[in-house]
């Protein structure tokens, strides 16, 4: 056992050197405490022999949920989407530790990125209206005396559309997003929030 | 006149004839406005009043021969005046008022008499024809048929109608005086009932225009004290019962008590058992109670019962539009737009305030907008807000219709409720709103109504440093009146604004991105305290937080965004003196004099201002020299357009030159500019350019430059002002010129010494004895001094009332002016006259040795008249002049002694210093002479 928990230490610590020098703001300690917090967070493997390992969506979730305090599914969803780059419905251990860098801290531009991705949530490079109103859906107290109880919601989209898009497409490019962030850094997260609170960071 | 008088005034028989007016109250008004009227006729309307009467107005006078003084002539060519004791005839109204100004304090009486004897003063001042067409009923007459009608067709026809107008003019005036007095004091007797009732029964007797169908009373007999009520009765107050059946509406039963009218029960005839409970509320007259329970008809009654006492009264409005339009027609063609345009003018002013309210009720184009977003904030969760807010962002938030409406619609309620919540983004973007609208001074009001600052001061505390920026400026903009300044300051608010100032970097030169956000925490903590500065208790709060070394910090930074508001609050602070030490001490001056070359106006105001300020303190005027800061300030001075600026550097200038050092410092223009800034400037200028002209000239090589450069003329015009501050430095600057004999001819000549001696007569001890100490060298370097001081009339009386003053200062000046002023032997004579004597001796009990200085000096000068020294010696000055030797004042020793040498001239008075032990004090002070290093 110990045998096996040195070796492990010394693939953790050579993972820990690659990863610290691929991914940004880690150094190589904290990459390595990572590693060991996301080999505890994977529990027992469950099937030994297969090569790539990592959080199955519900995990991930749940991970979020708890360390976090993102609650929205769709939001988890769209960072999960966000996380697992290359799209295997998995997310590996560098894809954990990159997604975390820019979560806890990334540049305002890194963090623009990651919140247009979850944003976009069929990933077509578009934040269009029906996302906007997907993602804003329950934010208004619907009113029962109304006509259309989604109204307001529909005219807060459409307001909020018409300021950010930049180009007048009728829909939300990356630039469009950017470009609106920075004038105004109150609509990072705008649809929804996605990214940990600063106090929680801290903890 | 007095057309009042048939239907309003009391007589004591109803019968026209030879009644007596009533000594009542209502009688007694009624002549003092009738007597007023004439009183000021003859100067108000001339060419009337000499109008000669129909038929004169002739009564039994009190006056007798003698009272006629004799330019007054009594018979004239036309007789417009006859006197033939007792009787009296007059012709016009010109000597009407004069006749009324000679009877003085019985002119009362006169009016009274005259009005008694003559029962029909308009038929007898416009002759019976015009009278009785005025007076007819429901004629249709216009102004000049009116004259057609009178038959005389005289050249002064015209004047006739003038006149008619006047006097139905006045007559409108006092009846509606008299109504108000009326419906006043009906409530409390019988015989106010009495007219009010009669009035409104001639209501009843018109056909087509009544307004009540009946009025009577329920009883016909009346007790010999005016109540018509059952005796029983009588002890609640009740006068009389009515009963009033209105056209309109349901009969009314009226009880008239002594409280009021009030409806009861219904009383319908005299003797009944019941019904005399109170129904309604108890109104002031019958009037009031018809106007308000038979609301549909009344608000005319007033205007028909007018109408009603007054049967031509209708002509009134007719015959004013009328003449108006005679009169405009007569008047040259330009003079009517004059006219009219100034009173649109008018018209204008006074609807200005009435329009704003309009002005809100218009609403703007985004109040439906605003409204649309107010209901989604109330709805939304925490998304949603952000984007609401960012929405809300887009208005025109500077606007002040938007401003109203987000707080009319219930916005300004939520914005300030989401600071209460844990959402920073909501907080942000709801302060980001605030920040804004708060420019609003109602706004800031509402915010601080809502309990707004305590939110923001709490979120001071947290650790988002965009946070504690927004909340800081938002404070800044709020805290601009003094209950928010205090509610700042009781939440601690002002230690934890400080704080924000140490924002950690010790050189503001060179930030980091990093802490780019830190300076902006602390700016905006600067702003913030700017704002709260303008309480005194405040800067007693940030001192004692520790402010003043971190704004020291802050000064060091090169931003001109950074500076205006820590300069601003250094300046503001600078009215405490501990302020000015500690910024003296903590090396802020070099940073200021530093800033002073920024290409900032407004910058380079508030540090000139602070200099202004600090410089009351010697260390500082000295730093600034040694800064190269007083070239600078003058350089300030041709920025002439920014009176603002100029205010500040001319203050800076003036402080500064209160150090002779620095004055030698200043070249040649210095002096030039600042003359030239003595006229066409605000006040706050002038202030501080005559009060550095003032420390410039007491270099004497300045005195006769200021001369040159022309600067005593419009010194000498600015006498003339009110300003205190001001007189006080003109007259500071004046006298110190005077002394260059050149100068005091300029001064002579513009008859400046006048007119600071005529400064003693205001009411400020401040300007008195500024214009005493000026008055002072002009008394001595004046030409023919002693002749120009005779020639001010009451000049010295003036003088010697000033010796009453409880004021030491002005005492001590007027007595050096009093040294000056006797040294001319002939004016030495008139003080004395005047009983100089007594009142210098008074003040010798005083202890102030600066008063005790120049009261010696000035009991030595008037030693030199007459048997002076003598009265001195009797009126006892020489005992307490004696004690004068006790002062620890070398000059006070100097002029006492002086005195003393001429009062010794008198043998009695040398006892008296005898046995004050002159001798014993006299050489403890001559050997303390010897012993002092001087």
């Amino acid at each position: 056992m110990s045998k096996m928990s040195a070796m492990n230490r010394k693939v953790i610590q050579t993972l820990a050197e690659t990863i610290s020098k691929q991914v940004e703001h880690f150094n190589k300690t904290e990459a390595e405490c990572l590693i060991r917090e996301f080999n505890l967070l994977l529990g027992e493997p469950t099937n030994t022999g297969r090569t790539v390992q990592g959080l199955d969506r519900a995990r991930f979730r749940s991970i979020l949920h708890h360390t976090f305090d993102l609650t929205d599914d769709i939001i988890m969803d769209g960072a999960f989407r966000a996380f697992d780059k290359d799209n295997d419905g998995i997310v590996s251990l560098k894809e954990w530790i990159e997604g975390l860098s820019v979560l806890l801290r990334g540049t305002l531009n890194e963090k623009i990125k990651y919140c247009f991705h979850v944003y976009d949530l069929n990933g077509d490079g578009f934040i269009t209206r029906e996302e906007m109103f997907r993602l804003l859906k329950n934010s208004l107290v619907r009113q029962p005396t109304e006509e259309d109880p989604d109204e307001g919601v529909k005219d807060l989209v459409e307001i909020t559309l018409k300021k950010m898009d930049h180009d007048h497409d009728g829909k939300l490019s990356f630039d469009d997003f950017e470009k609106a962030v920075r004038e105004e850094n109150l609509l990072l997260e705008a649809f929804g929030t996605c990214l940990p609170d600063s106090t929680v960071i801290t903890n | 006149m007095g057309l009042s008088l048939t239907k309003a005034a009391q007589w004591t028989t109803a019968s026209s004839g030879t009644g007596k007016l009533e000594f009542t109250p209502m009688n007694e008004s009624l002549l003092k406005e009738i007597l007023c009227f004439v009183e000021q006729f003859s100067s108000q309307h001339p060419q009337e009043a000499e109008h000669v009467f129909e038929e004169p107005l002739q009564w039994r006078t009190t006056l007798v021969a003698s009272d006629f003084k004799t330019e007054y002539d009594i018979s004239e060519g036309l007789p417009l005046l006859q006197f033939s004791p007792p009787a009296v005839y007059v012709r016009s109204f010109s000597q009407l008022s004069k006749l009324v100004h000679l009877a003085d304090d019985k002119k009362l009486e006169e009016v009274r008499t005259c009005l008694e004897e003559n029962r029909d003063p308009v038929v007898k001042i416009l002759g019976r024809s015009f009278a009785t067409a005025l007076e007819r009923e429901d004629t249709q007459t216009d102004i000049l048929s009116l004259v057609d009608k009178v038959k005389d067709p005289a050249k002064d026809s015209e004047t006739k109608v003038k006149l008619c107008l006047l006097l139905q003019n006045m007559d409108k005036q006092i009846l509606s005086k008299l109504l108000e007095e009326i419906s006043e004091k009906v409530s409390l007797n019988p015989t106010a009932v009495k007219n009010e009732v009669e009035l409104l029964k001639q209501l009843c007797s018109e056909g087509e225009k009544r307004v009540l169908k009946s009025l009577r009373y329920t009883s016909d007999f009346e007790f010999s004290n005016g109540c018509r009520t059952p005796l029983w009765r009588q002890p609640h107050g009740e006068i009389c019962y009515l009963v009033i059946e209105p056209c309109d509406t349901e009969t009314l039963y009226i009880t008239y008590s002594t409280a009021g009218v009030f409806l009861n029960e219904g009383i319908k005839q005299e003797g009944e058992e019941s019904g005399y409970e109170r129904t309604s509320d108890v109104y002031t007259d019958l009037v009031t109670l018809l106007k308000k329970i038979a609301c549909c008809y009344i608000p005319s009654l007033c205007l028909i019962m007018y109408f009603l006492s007054y049967t031509y009264s209708v002509y009134i409005v007719i015959c004013w539009v009328l003449s108006a339009l005679f009169l405009f027609s007569k008047t040259s063609a330009g003079a009517v737009p004059v006219e009219l345009e100034s009173s649109t003018d008018s018209e204008e002013e006074e609807e200005q305030p009435a329009r704003h309210p309009e002005g809100n009720t218009d609403l703007p184009p985004e109040y439906w907008q605003i409204q649309k977003l107010v209901k989604y904030l109330k709805a939304s969760d925490q998304k949603a807000t952000v984007l609401t807010l960012y929405a809300m962002m887009d208005l025109n938030l500077m606007q002040e219709t938007c401003q109203l409406a987000i707080r009319d619609l219930g916005g300004l309620e939520i914005l300030l409720n989401l600071l209460d919540t844990k959402e920073v983004r909501c907080k942000i973007g709801s302060l980001k709103i605030l920040r804004k609208i708060s420019h609003n001074m109602q706004i800031s009001r509402t915010i601080v109504d809502m309990r707004g600052l305590q939110r923001m001061v709490t979120t001071l505390d947290s650790p988002n440093k965009d946070l504690k920026a927004l909340s800081a400026e938002t404070i800044a903009n709020v805290a601009r009146f003094h209950r928010a300044r205090k509610i700042v300051r009781n939440l601690d608010g002002i230690k934890k604004l400080v704080k924000l100032l140490d924002c950690g970097t010790p050189n503001l030169a060179q930030v980091s991105a990093n802490q780019e956000k830190d300076v902006e925490v602390a700016r905006c903590g600067v702003l913030a305290l700017w704002s709260c500065s303008k309480s005194c208790k405040n800067k007693e709060a940030i001192r004692k937080a520790g402010g003043i070394p971190l704004l020291g910090r802050l000064l060091k930074s090169p931003h001109a965004n950074m500076l205006i508001p820590v300069v601003g609050t250094l300046q503001e602070c600078s009215s405490e003196e501990s302020y000015r030490v500690t910024i003296q001490t903590e090396g802020m001056i070099k940073d200021l004099v530093k800033n002073l070359r920024s290409d900032n106006d407004e910058l380079q105001m508030h540090c000139a201002s602070a200099i202004f300020k600090c410089a009351e303190e010697k260390e500082t005027r000295d730093l600034v020299r040694k800064y190269k800061g007083l070239q600078q300030l003058v350089s300030l001075l041709g920025k002439a357009d920014n009176k603002q600026l100029l205010a500040a550097a001319t203050g800076a200038i003036w402080k500064c030159s209160i150090s002779t050092d620095n004055v030698a410092e200043y070249k040649h223009n210095a002096l030039q500019t600042l003359v030239g800034l003595l006229t066409d400037q605000p006040e706050e200028v002038l202030v501080n350019v005559a009060g550095a002209l003032g420390e410039f000239a007491q270099i004497p090589a300045n005195k006769p430059t200021i001369g040159k450069c022309g600067g005593i003329k419009p010194l000498v015009n600015l006498l003339i002002g009110t300003n205190q501050a001001l007189l006080v430095n003109v007259t500071k600057a004046l006298g110190a010129c005077a002394t260059d004999k050149d100068n005091m001819t300029i001064i002579q000549q513009l008859d400046g010494v006048r007119l600071v001696w005529s400064l003693l007569k205001k009411p400020s001890p401040d300007v008195q004895s500024s214009a005493a100490w000026a008055l002072c060298p002009c008394i001595e370097n004046a030409k023919d001094s002693g002749e120009m001081v005779r020639s001010l009339v009451g000049g010295l009386e003036l003088i010697l009332n000033l010796l009453k003053s409880t004021n030491n200062e002005v005492l001590a000046s007027i007595c050096a002016a009093i040294a000056k002023i006797a040294r001319d032997e002939e004016n030495l004579a008139v003080l004395t006259d005047h009983g100089v004597i007594p009142l210098l001796t008074k003040l010798t009990n005083t202890t102030d040795d600066r008063l005790r200085h120049h009261l010696a000096e000035a009991i030595y000068y008037c030693c030199m008249w007459g048997n002076n020294r003598e009265s001195f010696g009797e009126a006892q000055a020489v005992a307490p002049l004696v004690r004068f030797l006790k002062s620890k004042d070398t000059a006070v020793h100097l002029s006492t002694a002086k005195a003393l040498y001429q009062l010794s001239w008198v043998p009695n008075n040398v006892i008296t210093m005898y046995e004050r032990g002159v001798v014993k004090v006299s050489c403890s002070v001559v050997v303390a002479a010897f012993l002092s290093p001087h």
